[in-house]
């Protein structure tokens, strides 16, 4: 069922809802938020947009296959777990960068495992939504 | 040395990530599967050299100190299990060149092998029950996925069960280790180890022993909690089969050791130590019996996993220093022979066009070599000297004895005949009888038009699988010295508690 309504909503509302999701994902350090709610957040914004403009569109506006972010999850988590070998230090060590701007503050290797799992988890939902989706219109 | 602790883990991990970004390169998975597996093997060989000159190693991963953060700990046992997971994982890679279908290899078969290996050894490393949990979460989602690959219909039908009974015991699981972390409120092993002989309220302790047991039960196949095993493991190809004969239920046996030797210890789990016992012996009973019905190779290779457990989980209830030295070594050989046998089956499908005994025969007098290859794993598991699996079974039945426990050792002996009586029922069926289609010609058999490299494939793990079990037996001592290395320090657990809180006190 196509709704003129719902299909011109989940355009701004996607772009809404990605911004949110980055926000989430950033502010999930000290307070709640983090990768994993982020990735929700994002894949339930796809996933509107699946719900109003059918498979093909949320498709194309993905341009990647889902199972692509997913690796690409896995490795930038598993990017954030090296420094800490060549320094020397315990496995999975934070490492912290000061960039000396007091807008971003210090960046770590923490944020880049959120980033991972943020990729993770919009991978995976996306897929498994997909995949649902295809059954159906078989 | 301590950053070596994460390789057995990371190194797959990196593997299987690097194969799903080249998704479609299936020739780039197959060499990527034995590189890794290669080098897991080094990894693992610098490991356990680094334990045996240094003792119990410890890595207090991120940096965070037990019992807070998460610790990983190799001793001994989890050093030697390391190393034969390597070996079980390298020969499967290159079965797997030979036998599995692209169709398959597609579907992510090798990256899936990887996550397997890397769910095995981050169990067998970790030294945090709740790390634990999540490693066999890994492990049980891989070999879900591995068990249905293909989606045919009996392999669904396996995997209803082995999915159903796998997942009960995890959340059985989680049940216990939430219990346990409400009453001493750690779950860092090291750390338990010190704290439960000085709890205040043991009134809980009984149940949840018999909680964990009863998960690792379920996981390593005893009775009356093995059900599953039989009704799955036929279903999916021969080297996932084989590979998780060889490893997923030495798993489950592996934290039956850790938990009842480390952890709880004799004096607290009285019960739990009683109940292993009887189990053991009904184990090994049930499963034999349950063989010698079996004309489906994979099905009686099956069953016979179900017994060889039962020899292990009874010499680890016994619990004096040569029982669990006993149990260690069993574990080894076993290992390497149930794998071996595995590979086997489905070469003898190949040559002989069916697992099924009854359709097959004569393989001895087209290929001799195979057969005399297939009696190296058979016999060995029989428990014929000069092969491994003699002085394994030498031992437990020497410490049955040492502990008065007659009646098992009778039940073990009386086994031992059934299990050479299963394997020289393969050798007749199989081997040395007449193909039952009188003009059955082997140069028709799937194996006779393969290709010189997939033939090599399947020749070489059965092989190099033979020589390890043949090594285990006319070179027993430097590996029997391991074992009871082992033993020593999981009877005396002080050795590792300091290695795991060394840093902190």
């Amino acid at each position: 069922m196509y709704s003129v309504i719902l299909a011109t909503a989940s355009r701004y509302l996607l772009m809404l809802l990605l911004m949110f999701s980055v926000f989430l994902l950033f502010r999930g350090h000290n307070e709640p938020g983090g990768g994993f709610t982020g990735g929700l957040v994002a894949a339930s914004a796809y996933a509107l947009y699946f719900i109003a403009n059918g498979l093909d569109a949320a498709r194309s506006i993905l341009r990647v296959d889902p199972l692509r972010i997913v690796v690409a999850g896995l490795f930038v988590a598993m990017l954030s777990t090296l420094p800490s070998l060549f320094m020397g230090k315990a496995f999975m060590s934070g490492i912290w960068v000061d960039t000396g701007i007091a807008f971003i503050g210090k960046i770590g290797t923490p944020l880049l495992f959120d980033i991972g799992v943020y990729l993770l988890v919009l991978g995976i939902t996306l897929t498994i939504v997909f995949s649902l989706a295809e059954e159906d219109n078989r | 040395m301590n950053r070596m602790l994460m390789m057995p883990v990371l190194l797959p991990f990196a593997t299987a990530i690097l194969m799903l970004l080249f998704q479609r390169k299936i020739v780039l998975h197959r060499i990527l599967g034995v590189l890794s597996t290669t080098l897991l093997g080094v990894t693992a060989l610098i490991l356990l050299h680094g334990v045996m000159r240094e003792g119990t190693l410890a890595l207090q991963i991120g940096g965070w100190d037990a019992p807070f953060g998460i610790t990983f700990v190799a001793d001994t046992l989890a050093a030697i299990m390391v190393a034969i997971t390597a070996i079980i994982g390298f020969t499967t890679a290159l079965y797997s060149i030979g036998t599995i279908n692209t169709e398959r290899e597609h579907y992510f078969y090798h990256p899936l092998m990887q996550l397997l290996l890397m769910g095995i050894n981050g169990a067998f490393l970790t030294g945090d029950i709740f790390n634990l949990y999540v490693w066999f979460e890994v492990m049980l989602i891989s070999s879900f996925v591995l068990l249905v690959l293909g989606s045919r219909p009996q392999q669904l039908e396996g995997a209803i069960k082995y999915v159903t009974l796998n997942l009960l015991s995890s959340a059985i699981f989680l049940a216990a280790v939430g219990i346990l972390y409400g009453m001493t409120g750690t779950l860092n092993m090291a750390d338990l180890a010190i704290r439960i002989p000085l709890l205040e309220h043991r009134e809980l302790l009984t149940v949840v022993a018999v909680l964990f047991l009863i998960t690792f039960g379920v996981k390593s196949a005893i009775f009356p909690l093995f059900f599953w095993l039989p009704a799955s493991y036929h279903t999916p190809p021969i080297a996932i089969s084989a590979m998780f004969a060889g490893l997923l239920t030495k798993v489950g046996v592996y934290a039956i050791i850790r938990f009842f030797t480390t952890i709880f210890t004799s004096t607290d789990a009285t019960l739990v130590h009683q109940l292993l016992l009887w189990s053991g012996g009904f184990t090994m009973v049930v499963g034999v019996l349950g063989a010698v019905a079996q004309y489906d190779v994979r099905k009686l290779l099956s069953f016979h996993i179900v017994s060889q457990i039962g020899y292990m989980i009874f010499s680890i209830a016994i619990q004096s220093p040569l029982a669990i030295a006993a149990g260690l070594f069993y574990m080894l050989h076993n290992i390497v022979a149930k794998t071996n046998l595995f590979y086997m089956s489905g070469l003898m499908r190949r040559i002989g066009g069916s697992y099924d005994l009854r359709k097959i025969g004569g393989i001895y007098d087209s290929y001799p070599l195979f057969g005399l290859l297939f009696l190296v794993p058979a016999l060995g598991l029989a428990g014929i000297p000069p092969l491994s699996g003699f002085w394994a079974k030498l031992l437990v039945i020497r410490s049955g004895l040492e502990a008065g426990e007659w009646w098992l050792v009778a039940i073990a002996l009386g086994v031992s005949m059934l299990t050479l009586f299963s394997m020289i029922k393969i050798w007749n069926e199989g081997f040395w009888k007449q193909h039952p289609q009188s003009d059955y010609d082997f140069a028709t058999s799937t194996y006779h038009h393969l290709g010189r490299l997939d033939k090599s494939m399947i020749i070489t793990p059965i092989v190099l699988l033979g020589l390890v079990t043949a090594v285990f037996g006319l070179w027993f001592e430097p590996f029997f010295t391991m074992a009871d290395h082992a033993a020593q320090e999981l009877l005396d657990p002080a050795n590792y508690i300091e290695s795991v809180r060394g840093g902190t006190l």
